[in-house]
């Protein structure tokens, strides 16, 4: 079932780390298995954001040594950073396998980011200036505890609870997605691709990497492929209703905007709100009302429907 | 004819051919329906047949109902509550004797209101999510906000009115009753619809009335793609603009008795438009895909 939600406020920060955990909790009942938030801060020119993990909650318990594994693959990541001449400028392990860097850097961060992924058990979940891609087990809650997003301002996100389906409960197949090798932009989906294996095979061919076998890992590849190829994020949004398909409704975060595409059936919910200070979206009315308890009129949007808000 | 026969037989010939396998047998289609497993619900008492009959008392109650009186009015609060909660506390108050229960706070609750099957004046001032007051069964409803998904799903009487705009799947499998939205609607509204009447004030969403069966839909402003698609029966009213007809769903006439029954209704729930209903496009099954009245009762059985 999987549920969704996106927040955008105009031309302000404000809580989002906070707001985005209420909203998911409302939406707990849709998908417990995992939980994701992708929340845009203040844009830190010529710094990066990366977050990053060397390993799943679930390898933690597969053997005595797993600790000094970990700490190999991250004194690795941080070698291969200083080959691409990449400056740390601080570090934080939030979790055992999760890290958090601010690096500056000012060459190719693909070639990069692809060298470090090269790392056993290592996947990039986000970089970027002004992205934090969180995802970890457990409901929202946990996951805002564990990585202390309650004090997180920013100006927008996006998030997903998850109820496996045909993909493991695990950190790689969480949303959302970042769309690698963009920076800045994520992806989090409700619904299911009926052409994944289609899709994947010409994306694999063009060379773009993917992490899980999740379908929805596809949308991220598909919107980095397209805005590589000179898409603005409406293009791209509007030739997904054509070119991918199944039933699903997804939101795409970047550095500053955030849109939304509705499949040809209609078949997967979402309801926004929209006014001149903020734009909330979510897979149900409840998470909406979560943070805004006064009176609002929300609306369904309706087949084919795609939507770009900027911050 | 025996004679007949045995001397067919007599010459090789076999009488019982093109002979169906049921004829054959002796048993019926019913027996072999039953024998696969298809029949195991037997109709009994209020069964398709007898459930729309005319002489039937229109205000039927059920045994268990509880006595109330609309005079009696009382304030619920959801805060804090949990959807169960909220649901049992409508009961209570019902066996108390309030006929007029006012919900406040349901802040996008889903499943408000679920299975009434009393008279009731129930008031909610705000906005609930799912589900919202599906299968009831008498008590008239008005939503001061926003309904979530398949409100009213599967209702059997009474009126729902709701003021703002409603999600996807409005109506569907309704059986009675009537079903308004000031706002609009998402997709597929009245979705197998068997009964009763949707009225939507604004736009509705694609696969509106997809494989209606019985009933009224009015749409007074426009209909997504795939309109009536795959109807067994039941008539459509588009005020607007239909951006295009579903399988088998074709235009009709839209006669003096329709502009009638539409002033009514849309008159009734404060909806009429300035310009009056001759401009309503009224949309029905055009009965090449399955001709529904022309089926026996078990056959309907077996396909429904």
């Amino acid at each position: 079932m999987c549920g969704i939600a996106g927040l955008i406020h105009r031309g302000k920060s404000s809580g989002v780390g906070s707001e985005m955990t209420s909203m998911l909790t409302a939406l707990k009942h849709r998908g417990p298995d995992s939980t994701g938030f992708a929340i845009y801060g203040e844009p830190n020119a010529g710094d990066y954001v990366m977050r990053f993990k060397v390993a799943e909650q679930e390898d933690m318990a597969s053997g005595y040594d797993m600790g000094e594994k970990i700490a190999a693959r991250i004194a690795e990541v941080d070698k291969r950073l200083g080959e691409h001449k990449a400056a740390i400028k601080s570090r934080d392990e939030v979790t055992p396998y999760a890290m958090r860097y601010v690096i500056s850097h000012d060459g190719d961060t693909e070639a990069m980011a692809r060298y470090i992924e090269d790392v056993e058990g290592t996947e990039i979940l986000s970089l970027g200036n002004a992205l934090e891609l969180i995802k970890d087990l457990g409901d929202a809650n946990v996951v805002a505890d564990q990585y202390g997003l309650r004090d997180f301002k920013g100006t927008h996100g996006i998030g997903h609870t998850r109820m496996a389906t045909e993909s493991d409960v695990d950190i790689r197949s969480a949303h959302p997605y970042w769309a690698f090798p963009y920076n800045d932009v994520a992806v989090v989906h409700n619904g299911q691709i009926t052409n994944y294996w289609l899709k994947r095979r010409q994306m694999e061919k063009k060379g773009h990497r993917f992490m899980s076998s999740c379908d929805s890992e596809l949308l991220a590849v598909y919107t980095a492929d397209n805005l590589a190829n000179g898409a603005t994020l409406e293009d791209s949004l509007k030739a997904s209703i054509e070119e991918i398909d199944g039933v699903f409704t997804y939101l795409v975060a970047t550095k500053d905007s955030l849109g939304m595409a509705k499949d040809t059936m209609a078949a997967k919910p979402l309801v926004l709100y929209e006014s001149d200070d903020m734009i909330a979206m979510a897979s149900e009315e409840v998470a909406i009302r979560a943070i805004l308890p006064q009176e609002i009129d929300t609306y369904d949007p309706y087949d084919e429907e795609i939507r770009v808000w900027k911050a | 004819m025996e004679s007949m026969s045995v001397m067919a037989e007599d010459m090789g010939y076999d009488p019982r051919a093109g002979q169906t396998r049921d004829e054959k047998e002796g048993t019926t289609q019913e027996d072999r329906a039953r024998d696969l497993g298809m029949m195991s619900e037997q109709l009994k008492n209020r069964s398709m047949e007898v459930f729309f009959e005319v002489g039937e008392d229109e205000n039927l109650t059920y045994p268990w109902a509880a006595d109330v009186d609309f005079n009696k009015r009382t304030e619920l609060n959801c805060e804090g509550k949990t959807t169960t909660e909220v649901n049992k506390d409508i009961n209570d108050l019902m066996e108390e004797g309030y006929g007029t229960i006012v919900l406040q706070n349901p802040r996008g609750m889903h499943s408000v209101g679920v299975g009434i099957l009393n008279k009731l004046n129930l008031i909610v001032e705000g906005s609930i999510g799912y589900f919202g007051v599906g299968l009831i069964d008498g008590p008239n409803v008005r939503i001061n906000g926003r309904v979530g998904w398949s409100c009213g799903e599967n209702m059997m009487s009474g009126t729902v009115v709701i003021e703002k705009n409603a999600g996807s799947t409005f109506g569907a499998a309704m059986r009675g009753g009537d079903l308004v939205c000031k706002g609009s609607v998402g997709s597929r509204t009245g979705i197998d619809q068997k009964g009763g009447t949707i009225i939507v004030g604004g736009d509705t969403g694609a696969f509106s009335g997809f494989m209606m069966q019985r009933g009224r839909m009015v749409v007074c402003g426009n209909a997504g793609k795939n309109l009536g698609d795959s109807m067994y029966d039941g008539t459509i009213y588009v005020g607007g603009e239909v951006k295009d007809y579903g399988v088998d769903a074709i235009p009709a006439e839209l006669t003096a008795l329709d502009k009638a029954w539409l002033t009514r209704k849309l008159t009734q729930y404060d909806l009429m438009p300035e310009k009056g209903v001759d401009h309503f496009t009224k949309i029905v099954a055009g009965k090449q895909l399955w001709n529904y009245d022309n089926l026996e009762p078990n056959e309907k059985k077996l396909i429904l």
